[in-house]
This record gives C-alpha cells, structure tokens and sequence, in this order.
C-alpha cells in the first residue's frame, strides 16, 4: 500500500466527518503513543515492558521520550527474553499492574508464546485470576521484513480462549482500542500494522478516548456488497471501493476476538454478498471464521458464496516482485470485489 | 558426577541450622502441616485407587519439609506460584484438606471448581497464582509480581517452587537472569528430588543449578530439603534479604521424589537402595523425632498430633466426598473477567507474624474445614 492510499483510506471513513473540537491529527503510530501516554498519565499502574523500549525508545518509536515523561521503570527496557517479558507482566497483571509489553516484532511472540496461551490466557477460567495485560504486536508485510518481520499472526490467538484480540486500521481507533485494551482486565493482542504506521493519518479526539472492545465499524456504507476487512485490509477496500465506485460496504472488524456477530451478520444479510479480506494468510485465518459464521447464520440470505481475499498459505518470502506477489494487492482487492459484484 | 546420593546433603555447604527463631508451638504448627500433607495425599491416593479421582494423581511424598518450611516465613501480603509437589504450602496459606481432595475429584467443592484437575491450583484468595503444567512457567511469573512490589516500593516477596528438571527450560533462565538484573524480591525454591519423571541428575546437567544463581548475580544456597527447620531458616534468610531491596536467592533442597512421578510410574529406574537410604530420611518422622529428642516435645504429644490430623483431614474427606459435581453449564462461564479483583491475602501462621497481629494463622485443624 502506498500512502496516499492509506490515508485517503483511513480518512475516508463514514464516522470522521467534521472534525470536533479537541481533535487532532495523528499518524496511527502517533495515535498508539499518545492512547499510551494518556493511560501512563490516567494511571500510574500502567507501564512498558519491552525490548530497547527505553532510552531508544522501541524499534517504531511508539515509546520515544517516554523515559524522560515516565522514567525508566516504567518504560522498562528488558532482556531478550520474551517469555520473561509476558510472563513477568502476567505476574504484574494479577498483582494489579497493568502492562503492555511490546513484542518488538509481531513475529517473535512465538518465543512468549507459552506465557500468553497456557498461563495468560487460562489463569481466568482456571483459578479466576484476572490478567488485565496488553501485548502490542506489531505486524504485517510490505517492506521487505522476510519471512520473520512480516507476519500476521492474529490467528494463532483466536485458537486460545482467554485472549482478546484487536486490530486497528485508523489512528482514531488505534488510540481508542489502545486505551480500552489497557483498561481491559483480560489479556488482548494489540496488533498494530507497521505498513499503517506513518502512512494513515486522521482526527484522533485528544484526552479521554476509548473505543469499545467488540464493536465492529462500517468504515464506507453500502448496498450492492460487504468487505469485511480489518487493519491494512480495511485501506485497501476502501480504494477499492472509490476506484470502481460501486456501492461497496466495507466493515472493519476493529475486533476479532471476540468478533462482533452482530455487525458482520447485519452487514451481509443487508448486502447478500460479502468478500472477507486479510493480509494474513487462508487457512483457518479470521477469513474462514467469518465465513463460516455468515454461512451458518445467515444463509438464505446471501446472493453469492462468501470470498476470502487473503495471502495464499506461504511464508511472507524478501524479494520486492516475490512480496508483492503473496501479499494482497489493490488490483486482487478490485478484481475479487468485481467478481462477486458480477456473480 | 555423582548426584543421586543421598550423601549430598550431608557434603560440605550443606547448612546445619543454628539458634532457628521457632517458638514451641511454632514446631508444633509445622509438625502439623508435615503430617497433614502427609495424610491428605495419602488419603488422596486412596481415593485415586478407589477410581473416584478423573485422570492422573501426583503427590509430594518425601518432599513435604519444603514446601511447608518455606512458606511459612511468608507474611499474608506476600504471594506464591505453588508447584504440584508442595500440598504443604496451600495448607500453611490456608487452602483446607477437603479442597484439595475435592479438586482432585472434580468437584464444586474443589478451589478450582472442576475447571482444573489435581495440583494444578491456587486459591488467588489466599495470595497463589496456581500453576500450568509447563514448567517452569511460573519463575517468569512470580518474577513479575516481585516487579509490581519493587515498582511499588512494598516490602513484600514472592517465592515459588520448581524442580531440578524445570532448570533444564530455557524459561528458568529468562527469569533467573531478569530477577538477577532487577533485583528483585524473590525467593526461588529449587527442590531437586533426583528425577525429573525418569531422568536422573546426571542427565539433567552438568553443574548443579544451585552453583549457577551467581552467575545471576544472586546467592545460590544449599539445604537439606528433607529438614524443615532447615528449609525454614534458608527461607526465613532469603525473604528478610528480599524484603530489604537485597535482590532474590536461589535455594536448592536437596531431596528425594519417594513416589513415581505419577500414580502410574512404578518406579522401576530408581536403585533399591536408594530409595531405602531416602526412606531413613522421611521428613516427617525425622521431625517427630526431633520435637522429641531436641525439642521438648513427648512422644505422646507428637502422636496427639498425627491423631488430631488424621482426625481432621477423614473430616475433610467426607466434606469433599459430599461435594456434589459441577454443574455442566460451567465449562463454558469465566473465560473473561468481567472486572480486575485483586488476589487477597494467605495466612501466615508463623508466630513472628501471627502474635504480633499481622498474620492470619489460624491453627490448621481448628474450627471447621470450610
């Protein structure tokens, strides 16, 4: 995605319109660490766990001058270590901290992966502990990250009950999911795009701003069909939707775990045809889920089968030409959504 | 290396302790718990044997000295990861013998009411964020509730338990080494009770793991885990170290698994006369002896004590055995939390803290198993 699209897409969406008073704009990453800052001023049981978060202030540079706002301890660099990081903030969590660990890379919560699925994310069910942590995640490809910078891999959590999953696609919600995710008390998987993060820029309320955990978001009303997308995807519909200029919804999931049923029922019953669109890759990914879901629930109501949009099951691989290649496209998002229009 | 003898408690480094702050009932209490963690698994197995225990059972038999001596230095504000072979730390914060046994059957009455089998629990009302099976996944997080007590500047400790086999996982390392750096206040209880399952020490490592808390920055001491006023005085050391911003303390209890590592495993690559030369160890008839020899204690008083145990967990047992099953509809309630509660606090019976109003030690045994 290039950024004029990106932020044609995140300021295109039907919620923005005028902006209020005590708006500002924001880059989304400028939107993570202002919802960041603004828990850490809230309260003071908020801090950062994470790797070369500090001083540095994180490989993105979501926590930059937090060390010298917060200080140290509470924007605590820590050892290369993840499953001390989640761990450790699992511990936090249940004495009633509330941490939000960066995973420098989306990818490397496979090294924290025990923490977050068999202790974080059971403790609840389990013993009726609860484990009010943050893990941020930033995610996807498009940039030339190789096989382990690139992932997706909200899909691994949503097979751990327990764990909340969200995923932005404008600044606005990148703050408001942030903020609600700190204040959850259960553990959430905060994936933030890092194709999204100087790219998509829109009105962000400054202060006091939470946009609830669950409710998806009809980012462009529509008629003839649905593209239910969240993250990167949800930019990539909307210029889709402009380009061909049909009368194409396009719902953002926001949430994935626990998915707003609601929302994706009503927007395919509205529409009959629904194409479900993610970076990550196909098999059992969100896509399938939704899919399944609209296919249980609604069926006689759809004019056509429910299409994913989604990269083929493929490490995301280096080369520009070979990225491309695995990575949904503009011109994939046209076609498919042409396909199911002509259906 | 040489490290499935029982000569190594005895080998240079290992502490005898000296002038223990123990009261005459303090003995008493931890004669008490000794013998009710005894009695309670014992009883448990019988209930395993008896088919009304689902799945597996696993106990601490032989290992009881640790658990017991080392949480009870413990105030009620400070908090635990209580591993699967230490019955006698639930019991000293206050989980009573017909939940314990109740778990282990699935029942209502279980601290975990049926969503978790066997030792995996901790009451969070008693200060314990119960354990996974993976191990040693609860180093990191007991690392993370000493970081809430030093970022808060409390004086409390968190301490957790773990085997020999867990210093295996590279887990045990990441906590260690992130303890180490922030010094954190933390007791790490090492019980190494030759095994892990079926392997033997020798296989396990090559540097006892004790010897590597320097390389973390922090004292690494040496008890014999089958004396539990020696476990105690170790404990009691290590929790006032943290307690004053000194940092954690590794201690390795040496000791031996007397059971298999499940009720399943019979055993068989454990040596005859190892077994028999650990059998001469026992922790609690060692203590009995002590109280008597040492102590000031009769014979008959010890043995009114068994009694009364032995009294108070068949009380227990058929309190467990009423509990009814859980309701179905449960399995699925409570992946969420609808709001953050706070754990609450154990009991903390030793008399440093229970006479001085601090603590919450009610005697075990008296009043009613709730």
């Amino acid at each position: 995605m290039t950024a004029p699209e990106a932020a044609a897409g995140g300021l295109a969406t039907a919620a923005d319109g005028e902006a209020p008073s005590g708006n500002r704009e924001m880059t989304y990453l400028e939107a993570i660490s202002d919802g960041l800052r603004t828990e850490m001023r809230r309260d003071e049981s908020v801090f950062c766990l994470g790797e070369d978060i500090g001083a540095f202030g994180g490989a993105f540079k979501v926590t930059d001058g937090f060390v010298e706002e917060f200080g140290a301890e509470r924007c605590l660099d820590a050892p290369l270590a993840e499953n001390a990081i989640i761990g450790a903030a699992v511990g936090a969590a249940a004495e009633g901290m509330r941490p939000v660990c960066e995973m420098q890379f989306a990818d490397f919560i496979s090294c924290g992966f025990d923490q977050l699925v068999n202790v974080a994310a059971k403790l609840h069910y389990r013993q009726g502990v609860a484990v009010p942590m943050v893990v941020r995640l930033p995610s996807g490809g498009g940039f030339s990250g190789g096989p382990f910078h690139s992932q997706n891999p909200e899909a691994w959590f949503l097979q751990a009950p327990g764990l909340k999953v969200v995923a932005p696609a404008t600044a606005s919600d990148a703050k408001g999911l942030l903020v609600s995710a700190i204040r959850d008390p259960n553990p959430v998987c905060y994936l933030e795009h890092k194709g999204l993060y100087r790219h998509v820029k829109d009105q962000v309320p400054e202060g006091e701003h939470a946009v609830p955990i669950g409710e998806a978001r009809i980012a462009r009303p529509g008629e003839e069909m649905t593209v239910i997308a969240y993250g990167s995807s949800v930019h990539l519909a909307l210029r889709a939707a402009e380009e061909l200029d049909e009368d194409i919804e396009v719902l953002d999931l926001r949430t994935l775990a626990p998915l707003d049923r609601e929302g994706i029922l009503a927007s395919a019953r509205k529409t009959g045809k629904v194409l479900v669109a993610h970076e990550a890759t196909r098999t059992c990914g969100v896509g399938a889920e939704v899919a399944a879901l609209i296919t249980e629930e609604s069926f006689e109501d759809l004019d056509a089968p429910v299409r994913r949009l989604t990269a083929p099951d493929v490490p995301i691989p280096f080369s520009p030409p070979l990225e491309q290649a695995v990575l949904p496209q503009l011109d994939d998002m046209k076609e498919a959504c042409g396909e199911l229009l002509a259906y | 290396m040489e490290t499935t003898d029982a000569s190594v408690v005895a080998r240079e480094g290992v502490r005898e302790p000296v002038d223990v702050p123990l009261t005459r009932e303090d003995r008493a209490t931890l004669f008490r718990y000794l013998a009710m963690m005894r009695t309670s698994e014992e009883r448990a197995l019988t209930l395993y044997k008896q088919g009304k225990v689902p799945g597996s059972f696993y106990d601490g038999r032989g290992q009881e000295a640790i658990s017991v001596g080392a949480s009870f230095v413990l105030k009620p504000e400070d908090r635990m990861c209580i591993l699967h072979r230490d019955l006698g730390a639930h019991l000293v914060r206050g989980v009573t013998p017909d939940r314990y046994l109740a778990n282990y059957m699935g029942r209502a009455g279980g601290v975990t009411g049926g969503k978790d089998g066997n030792m995996h629990f901790g009451d969070r009302n008693l200060g314990c964020v119960g354990m996974v099976s993976m191990l040693p996944d609860m180093a990191p997080v007991a690392t993370g509730m000493a970081l809430a007590f030093k970022m808060r500047s409390q004086a409390r400790v968190a301490l957790t338990f773990f085997g020999e086999g867990s210093t295996a996982n590279g887990q045990w390392h990441e906590a260690m080494n992130f303890a180490g750096i922030h010094r954190l206040p933390i007791v790490f209880i090492l019980e190494n009770n030759r095994f892990a399952y079926s392997t033997p020490n020798e296989l396990e490592f090559v540097v006892d793991p004790v010897e590597r808390a320097h390389t973390y920055g922090f004292p690494g001491v040496n008890v014999d885990g089958n004396d539990v006023e020696a476990v105690f005085e170790a404990s009691r050391e290590a929790a006032e170290l943290a307690r004053s911003g000194g940092g954690p303390t590794l201690i390795e209890c040496q000791t031996m698994r007397m059971h298999g590592h499940g009720a399943h495993d019979d055993m068989s690559y454990v040596p005859k006369e190892l077994r028999e030369e650990w059998e001469r160890r026992d922790p609690v008839d060692r203590y009995a002896e002590r109280l008597v020899a040492d102590c000031g204690f009769s014979s008959d008083e010890v043995q009114a004590i068994r009694d009364e145990v032995r009294e108070y967990v068949d009380e227990c047992a058929k309190q467990a055995l009423a509990s009814p099953m859980p309701e179905p509809e449960l399995g699925t309630l409570g992946v969420y939390a609808d709001e953050f509660e706070p754990l609450g606090d154990g009991n903390a019976p030793w008399s440093r803290w229970s006479h001085n109003g601090t603590g919450n030690g009610a005697a075990p045994g008296e009043g009613t198993a709730a």
